[in-house]
This record gives C-alpha cells, structure tokens and sequence, in this order.
C-alpha cells in the first residue's frame, strides 16, 4: 500500500514525523510527498527500511542523516542533501545544490543531473554517482568513501583530500592540493563497475580516471607549506 | 682604587628573554609554535571587579541558614526536554582524543556527581563518557568526526560549535601521535596521521542557512533537545544577536583564556577578546532583543573560583562553564609530576605541549601506560569537589549580595578596580559612579 502525504495539507513537522515513525516501524513501506515546493529538512533522520519518493524540488538537508531508507526526489535538491547520511539510498533525479553528501558515512547518493560546489565534501563513507558535472571545490578534506562522476569536475577537486576514492569520466578543470591522479587498478575497476550498475549509470569503468590522495599533506611538514 | 660606576647590563622590554627564545626556536625549527590551553597573557578579568555586599543598602542573608538557589535550567526557548542543572557550572567540550578515554569519564563522573553537564568535543561521543554522564552536551562541529544520528539522539542537548575563544576563526589539529587505531577509527580516517579539523562548517554559511541547519537537527530529534551555539570571543553583540537570530535555545559565550587541545601559540594570544569584555555586549544583545533569560547565555573562558562564577552571573551570564580549571582539578600539571615535566623540558603549571600526547598526568594522551596513571573514579571525585566548592563560594558572595538566587546578581553588585575592566564589565570604578563610555559623562 503506498500512503501519500500532501504537503499543501500537512505541516513538516507531521511530515517527518509520520516518516520516521514508519521508518522504524520497519515494515519497509512506501510514502509519496506531494506539493513539497522546496521545503527544508524533508524526510531526515529516518531510521530504517521505508520507500519516499518526493514528487517534487526540495530545499535545504532533505534526506539528513538518513538510515537505510530509500527516499528519491523527483525534482533537485537544495544544499546539503544526504549530508551525513549513514545507509541506504538517496536518488536526486534532476540536480543537487552545493554541499550534497557532505559528511556521509554510508549509503549511496545517486544525483543524476548535476551536483553544485562541494560536492563530497569531507566525505566519510558514502557513495555518490554524479551522473553529469560537479562543480569547484569537491570531495573538499575528502576521508572515505567514493564519488564517481560521468561529467565533468570543477576547480580544486580533491583539495586536501584523505582516503576517498574519486572517480571521474570527464575533464577535470584543476586538482586541489595533495590530490592526484592514480593508476586505476584491477580493484578499483571492479568497485566502479558495482557503483556504475546500482545507480543506474551508462558508462564503462575503463573510461574513468582515478584520483587520489599524494598523502604529501597527512603529517605536518614544513616544505610543503606552499602546498596550504 | 674605587670602582667606576657602571650602566647595569638592561635588557630589552621589547626584546626580552621569552621573545628572544621565541626568535631563537623559530629560527631553529621553520614552524611556528602549536601548544594546548588558552591566552597566558594579563588580560583584564574577573580578579579586577568586587563585590560590595551588603550593609544599609542592601539586606544580606544569613549563610548557614537562608537558603541561597543554585539551579538552572538551559534550553526553555523552544525544546521539549530543557536540562535542568543543580549547579551554575557546567563542564566544557573536550575531545576524546585530545583527552584520555578514563579522562573523559572522569568529567562524567564529577558533573553527574556535583548535578551538571558534560560535553563531548570534537571526534564523537565514547560510550565512557556517554555512560558516566546524566546530562550529556553533544557537540556538532565543522569536522563532523564520528558524527551520527542516534548519538545526536541520546544526547541531553547538542552544541553547534560555531568557534572558541582560543582560536576564534580557527578549526583544530590533532597530531599523528595521538591518532590510535581507537581515535582513527571513531574519525575514519588513517592511524598517525594529523587530523585537521575545519574552521568553517561544511554545509553552510552564515546565519540565514544556520537557522535551516538547526530546523534540520530539531525534526530529526523531535524538538526535544536544547539546542546551543558556541561562539568564541570575536564580535559578543552581532554574533549573539546572530545566534539568536539563529533560532539557538541557548548562546555559548567562550573569551580568549579559553583553552584549546592545540592550535599555534599566535592564534592563542592575538585573536579574540578577555571573556570580561565579552559578557556585557553579548547581554546587551540579548537585551536588544527581548530574549534575555529566554535564551540562557553560559560564559567560559579562565573561570577558576566561586568568585569569578557569582561575577560572571552578575554581568548578566545564566551559567558558566569549565574546561582548563575541570583538568586541573582531575590533576592536570600537578605538582607530583614535577621531575616528569622537567624531563619534557618544561615545569608544572606551565605544561601546555598537550598535542604530543607525553602527559605524564596521564590526561591529554592516548599512551596507554600514562592513561593508566588516572583513576576516573577518584579524578571524577575531586572534579565534583572543585564544583561544590565554586558552587558554595558562588553562594556565599550571593548571599552576601543579599540575592536568594544566584541569578539575582547583578552588575549593581559590583564595582572595578581598574579603568579597564570599569569599561569592559560597565561597572563603576571603585569609590566612584562612573565607567569609561557611561552614557551622560
């Protein structure tokens, strides 16, 4: 049975609390959100197994720390969706405003138009498919996880970066500080090709690059001060 | 034959010894100076401001018999669960990582003791400190290390930390040799290496979208927790004002004597202001906008005595808070240690090198075997002695005041002994009506 909650009718507050209710009543059902006209903090900190789908443009932190749900919005998403999200999927299907993923531990964020500045930022697990461009300053102090880009990549990519595996198929304008391109060996290959498959993404893994950390930044040195 | 009088050897008050071992070590080295605590420099302060007390004026109440409220309670604005402290003095956010896993129990066993909170620090929430602690602050910082929903959930309140007064402007450091395979993996990030953590947040900027970020932490905790601000000493009115504009239950007010587990020696000592010149205008602030007692102001930053807790409620602050002073009480730079201190080159009380992670007090370190040099149980004990003792000098200068709250202190009760702090409390120099800047003078 899908339940539909129009939010011409119904207050934010009842909203999430009728969705993280369901969350943890862990019967993994389905919920669509009408009329959301970019509101903010739609449908965060659900905690278990349920089905959103957002008919519509979200605002800021839509899908906040999510756990293990399946929430798509069929429309963008303002700054900061999924941010420190820890499981589950997160499916934009038009583009993402600045700051998507930001923080996430886990879980797949999967925006299949562009995503904004920042993208990534100190990424801590998650995964996100950026299935167009993403712009400057991404996977910014990057620490785990992997982004995967079919476009292209803005200034600065990887500035700072830690242990986050990026991916990217097109050009890619800058790289920021300590990040670097990498060989792309057998096993990166293969964790391209999963992410590629779950998020529905046409491409081959051969066509991308890797980047990664020089790990030039990860204890304090003085020679490489110009590098800060 | 008499000896000619001779010039005596002067040495610079501009270039004096300290600074010239300054030169000397940055010489030496190419790095600049990274040590733990707050500003060491005389700064105006609470030593500067006394009470008058009671006599025709003022009634005073008697000290052993009338009773004299301590309580508060932090966060009535807008959550469900406000905390509710027996004591004005709450405990400050300090990482596991820059302090020991017993260390941080230890200041959960003592605030719960004496009736207060703790806070967590920059790199999560440990299940010692989670565990040992009634009232737990959760900090929500630009780093974000370890954090996740459900440790925002079973906290008592959540601090965003916009700044502190050690370094307002500035993010932190955790060097590679306090990363173990514990803190590494609470950060998620690799063993022995530097762990920076970032001076701004990631997903947002400026007040407008702070105001969306803090709708975003009430739905996913049900409104029902406090939600705080920390802000350091930079600009106390606009930033206030801000805070509250926010949507903050409760404004964190921390001056430049608060300390810090690292950061450079030049941030410590040259950004931000004294904690006494911060407290007026942040008031003011709340003033201005009709939120004064509505959204509770905690004020931190060198406070030691029950003396320097009853003046900072006078200027206006609804509770304190402690950091520097709480590892002093556990046995920070104690005396016993003295002959291990000199062996790292320094002396106790003046141990700041909190970052290499050699505490021979066995707080400020990952070391296993120093951390063994801690018991929680009685460290946690002398820490609610230390706060029953503020509490009860608090009480005692209140009473005197003739307050039968310690919130009924006022900046009436005060005066200054110098200019300086006159001007920054707004408090008449002693033996006179007037402060610098006094409207109508």
């Amino acid at each position: 049975m899908t339940n539909t909650l129009d939010m011409t009718q119904t207050e934010l507050r009842d909203i999430n609390t009728t969705l993280q209710a369901a969350a943890k009543g862990q019967a993994n059902e389905k919920y669509i959100i009408t009329n959301p006209r970019g509101s903010h903090a739609m449908a965060c900190g659900l905690d278990g197994p349920l089905d959103v789908t957002i008919q519509g443009s979200t605002g800021y932190y839509c899908a906040g720390m999510n756990k293990e749900a399946a929430i798509t919005v069929k429309g963008s998403a303002g700054p900061g969706v999924a941010e420190n999200m820890m499981s589950g999927t997160v499916t934009i299907e038009g583009d993402a405003s600045q700051y998507a993923g930001a923080t996430g531990h886990g879980g797949l964020l999967n925006i299949k138009g562009n995503a904004s500045s920042r993208c990534g930022i100190s990424m801590k697990g998650i995964d996100i498919v950026v299935h167009g461009n993403i712009g400057h300053m991404s996977a910014f102090m990057a620490q785990k996880g992997n982004l995967v880009v079919l476009g292209n990549a803005g200034d600065a990519l990887g500035d700072s970066l830690y242990e986050a595996r990026l991916f990217v198929r097109g050009a890619v304008k800058s790289l920021g500080a300590d990040c670097i391109e990498k060989e792309m060996r057998p096993e990166h290959i293969e964790i391209l090709k999963e992410l590629l498959e779950k998020a529905g993404a046409d491409a081959k893994p051969e066509e991308f690059k890797r980047y990664g950390s020089a790990r030039k930044l990860y204890n304090f040195n003085i020679d490489h001060a110009d590098e800060y | 034959m008499e000896k000619t009088p001779q010039t005596e050897p002067r040495q610079s008050w501009t270039f004096s010894k300290d600074v010239n071992a300054e030169i000397r070590r940055a010489a030496a080295t190419g790095i600049y100076d990274i040590r733990g605590g707050g500003a060491k420099r005389r700064v105006p302060h609470f030593d500067d401001l006394l009470f008058m007390g009671a006599s025709m004026s003022r009634y005073p109440l008697e000290g052993y018999r009338e009773k004299c409220d301590t309580s508060v309670t932090l966060g009535t604005r807008f959550a469900k669960k406000p905390i509710e402290l027996k004591i004005p003095v709450t405990i400050a956010g300090m990482s596991f990582g820059s302090l020991s896993g017993p260390a941080k129990e230890a200041l959960g066993r003592g605030a719960t003791l004496a009736g207060t909170s703790t806070t967590t620090g920059d790199g999560g929430m440990t299940e010692e400190e989670r565990g040992h602690s009634e009232k737990l602050v959760y900090q929500y910082l630009p780093s974000r290390y370890g954090m996740n929903p459900d440790d925002l959930r079973r906290a008592d309140a959540i601090e965003i930390v916009v700044g502190q007064g050690a370094k307002p402007g500035g993010g932190g450091m955790l060097l590679g040799q306090k990363i173990t395979e514990r803190v590494a993996g609470m950060r998620d990030l690799p063993v022995g290496i530097d762990q920076r953590s970032a001076c701004r947040h990631p997903d947002w900027t400026g007040p407008d979208d702070l105001e969306i970020k803090i709708l975003e932490i009430r739905e996913i905790t049900n409104w029902e927790k406090p939600i705080y601000i920390k802000i350091g000493g930079a600009r106390p009115y606009y930033d206030t004002a801000l805070a509250v504009k926010s949507g903050a239950d409760v404004v964190v007010l921390d001056g430049m004597q608060g300390g810090t587990a690292a950061t450079q020696d030049v941030f410590i000592e040259h950004v931000g202001q004294p904690t006494l010149a911060c407290i007026r205008p942040a008031v003011q602030a709340l003033q201005d906008l009709g939120m004064h007692r509505k959204v509770q102001l905690v004020v931190s930053g060198g406070i030691r005595t029950g003396a320097d807790v009853a003046k900072a409620l006078a200027l206006g602050a609804d509770a304190v808070s402690i950091g520097t002073a709480a590892l002093i009480a556990l046995g920070d730079n104690d005396p016993k240690w003295e002959s291990e201190y000199q062996k790292l080159g320094t002396t106790t009380g003046a141990y700041d090198d909190w970052h290499e992670g050699r505490d021979p007090a066995g707080i400020t370190t990952q070391d296993p075997e120093l951390m063994k040099r801690l018991d929680p149980v009685a460290a946690g004990r002398r820490l609610q002695n230390y706060l029953n003792v503020l509490t009860l000098e608090c009480q005692t200068l209140a009473r005197a005041c003739g307050h039968n709250h310690v919130h009924n202190l006022e900046p009436e009760d005060l005066c200054a002994l110098t200019m300086e702090a006159a001007a920054m409390a707004q408090v008449p120099l002693a033996g006179t009506n007037w402060y610098p800047g006094k409207p109508g003078f």
